[in-house]
């Protein structure tokens, strides 16, 4: 009788404490239902085909494919491409950071807006504006032509679209940083003696490295990705400024699939390979700010 | 060097010759850098966002105006920019609202409970920001296609999604997908959930707690992360460019039409046609000063 009088009471207890572990708030089935539907539906499935149609190739088939010269050299230049591309947006996007956080200058609102235009601007809009700046007849391809600096239809075109797509990466990251940094912390360096110099170097740069690194890992990661916007300046051409992304959708409309599946693959493995670096930037960064 | 300070940080502070600590001036001064600096930074600045940011810009209207105003309007009234447009619109109103949904439920779900996987839950949300564009096209053409897994069946059910207007918005939903969810979840769990939890003891359901509570609090976040949303579903060409087979009057959205007016060396249409995009990104910037200016006021 006492038994199954304290069996029910038990299991309401450990549902009541179930739910004060989560929290006290109602709904978690229910948003837990639809979060995890609609990811599986449109994110996990779709990703998931990708890994079917990746075990119906033969070993020799992937291989063929992502070995052929003409992928190696797409890899190529797409690595080189990003790498500096996120060079410049590094450099250049510290400079700005800091301008915009330690400088008093007139419109400062309008160029803290300018940043975020490659956000918002359509990839395929800033192809053909960055193609038209710099074709020979264009407003700086005039001027850089007749140097033999030819940017748009060769590598240069695509370094070019790729600093315009990763631009406001490592402005957003740095930029709060340095905001958050405490003035006080130089007023001591300079107290004690130190170099303006010295302080940027040794209070200033180990604060927003982490935050540096996190930005130009992120705008290498864009960089890597990125088409609508290179596929105008670049010019296409196979073994010399062919991407990856383009790469892949030329195979698509050959209807080569095994060979779209098997770079898409190469590309895939680069992609988590960079967001698990960037998770591990952006803990180190945390870790940094708790720490402050 | 005169010798060596170990500071708090634990790296050592070099003190210069002839001073010693306390003499280093007015601290203000030596916070600010010198004035030659000062312009070097500010020139380079401004060089390189005129570069990359106002001088394209500039270049989409004034090619676009090139050959005046009439030829402007008349190739933004051209039948198949109209049905371009047109395909645009129903894109967003569709993705839009359901990453919407998705992001607010999403938000929710993180920021009100304690549950294992959550931040696995987090990276698989952002996923879709980390994939190519083209892959993001190429996945649905892998498992929707005449060749693709479930190709053969839709085939025998007279089902079109690839190639077709189904294909175009699974592709802007899936590359639109953390939009939502990214602007709203950090606000969410910044604010905390202390007035949520008031309101239940005073016996407010979870939908009152949402809708009266919870919504209101974050508005101005949710606002901004559909505006982003949208421009990017009304912008997105990598992977809408995979899916759609270019049909023309059919599947062409208006990132498309630009890419086939200016292939076709048809400029002025197809920067006329970029200007839309370009007022439209212009907009969503303006949108999140307005809502920057908000969430400051509180």
């Amino acid at each position: 009788m006492g038994a199954e009088v304290a069996a029910p009471s038990s299991a309401l207890r450990a549902r009541v404490r179930r739910k004060s572990n989560r929290g006290p708030l109602p709904g978690f089935g229910l948003s837990l239902g639809v979060t995890l539907t609609y990811l599986g539906l449109i994110v996990l499935i779709p990703l998931a085909g990708l890994a079917v149609k990746t075990a119906s190739l033969t070993g020799d088939q992937l291989w063929t494919a992502i070995s052929s010269p003409r992928a190696l050299a797409a890899y190529r230049i797409s690595f080189l491409g990003a790498l500096s591309a996120a060079v410049v947006n590094g450099l250049f996007g510290l400079v700005l950071a800091w301008v915009l956080v330690r400088y008093r200058l007139p419109g400062k609102g309008l160029l803290d807006a300018m940043v975020d235009l490659p956000f918002a601007l359509p990839t395929a809009v800033a192809g053909i504006a960055l193609t038209a700046l710099f074709t020979e007849s264009g407003w700086l391809g005039q001027f850089l032509e007749p140097h033999g600096i030819k940017v748009a239809f060769a590598p240069p075109g695509i370094v070019i679209a790729m600093i315009f797509v990763g631009l406001p990466f490592v402005v957003r990251t740095v930029q709060p940083v340095l905001m958050d940094i405490d003035p006080t912390m130089e007023e001591v360096a300079a107290t004690l003696g130190a170099s303006r110099a010295y302080t940027l170097r040794r209070v200033i740069l180990p604060s927003v490295m982490p935050a540096l690194l996190t930005g130009f890992a992120l705008a290498f990661a864009r960089a890597l990705g990125e088409y609508g916007s290179i596929v105008f300046i670049s010019g296409n051409m196979p073994m010399k400024t062919e991407i990856v992304p383009l790469l892949i959708v030329t195979k698509l409309e050959q209807y080569d699939y095994p060979g779209a599946t098997a770079i898409a693959l190469v590309m895939l493995m680069a992609s988590f390979a960079l967001l698990f670096i960037i998770n591990s930037l952006q803990g180190w960064m945390a870790r940094r700010g708790g720490h402050r | 060097m005169a010798g060596t300070l170990p500071s708090a940080a634990g790296s050592a502070v070099v003190i210069p010759p002839g001073l010693h600590p306390g003499a280093a001036g007015t601290n203000r001064a030596a916070l600010a850098d010198p004035p030659l600096i000062r312009w070097l930074l500010i020139g380079l600045s401004l060089a390189f966002l005129g570069l990359f940011v106002a001088l394209p810009i500039s270049a989409v209207f004034v090619e676009a105006l090139r050959k005046g105003l009439s030829a402007y309007v008349d190739a933004i009234a051209e039948p198949e920019t109209r049905a371009a447009i047109r395909l645009t619109l129903l894109t967003a109103i569709i993705s839009v609202p359901l990453n919407l949904i998705f992001g607010v439920t999403a938000a929710w779900l993180i920021s009100k409970y304690r549950f294992p996987g959550k931040s696995a839950l987090i990276t698989l949300i952002d996923l879709p920001f980390s994939v190519s564009p083209v892959i993001s096209g190429l996945v649905f053409v892998l498992l929707l296609g005449a060749r693709g897994v479930l190709g053969p069946w839709l085939e025998a059910h007279d089902i079109h999604i690839i190639f077709a207007v189904p294909g175009i918005i699974l592709a802007t939903t899936f590359v639109t997908f953390p939009f939502v969810a990214r602007e709203v979840l950090p606000i969410m769990q910044d604010l905390g959930n202390d007035e949520e939890e008031v309101a239940l003891t005073l016996g407010a359901s979870g939908w009152q707690i949402l809708f009266q509570i919870t919504l209101p609090k974050v508005r101005w976040g949710l606002l901004y992360g559909v505006v982003l949303c949208n421009a990017r579903a009304m912008g997105e060409f990598g992977a809408v460019s995979v899916v759609s087979g270019h049909i023309r009057g059919l599947t062409n959205t208006v990132p498309l039409q630009v890419e086939i007016l200016y292939n076709e060396y048809n400029m002025v249409a197809a920067f006329a046609v970029a200007s839309i995009l370009t007022l439209l990104a212009l907009g969503t910037l303006g949108a999140k000063k307005v809502v920057e200016a908000h969430q400051h006021q509180g």
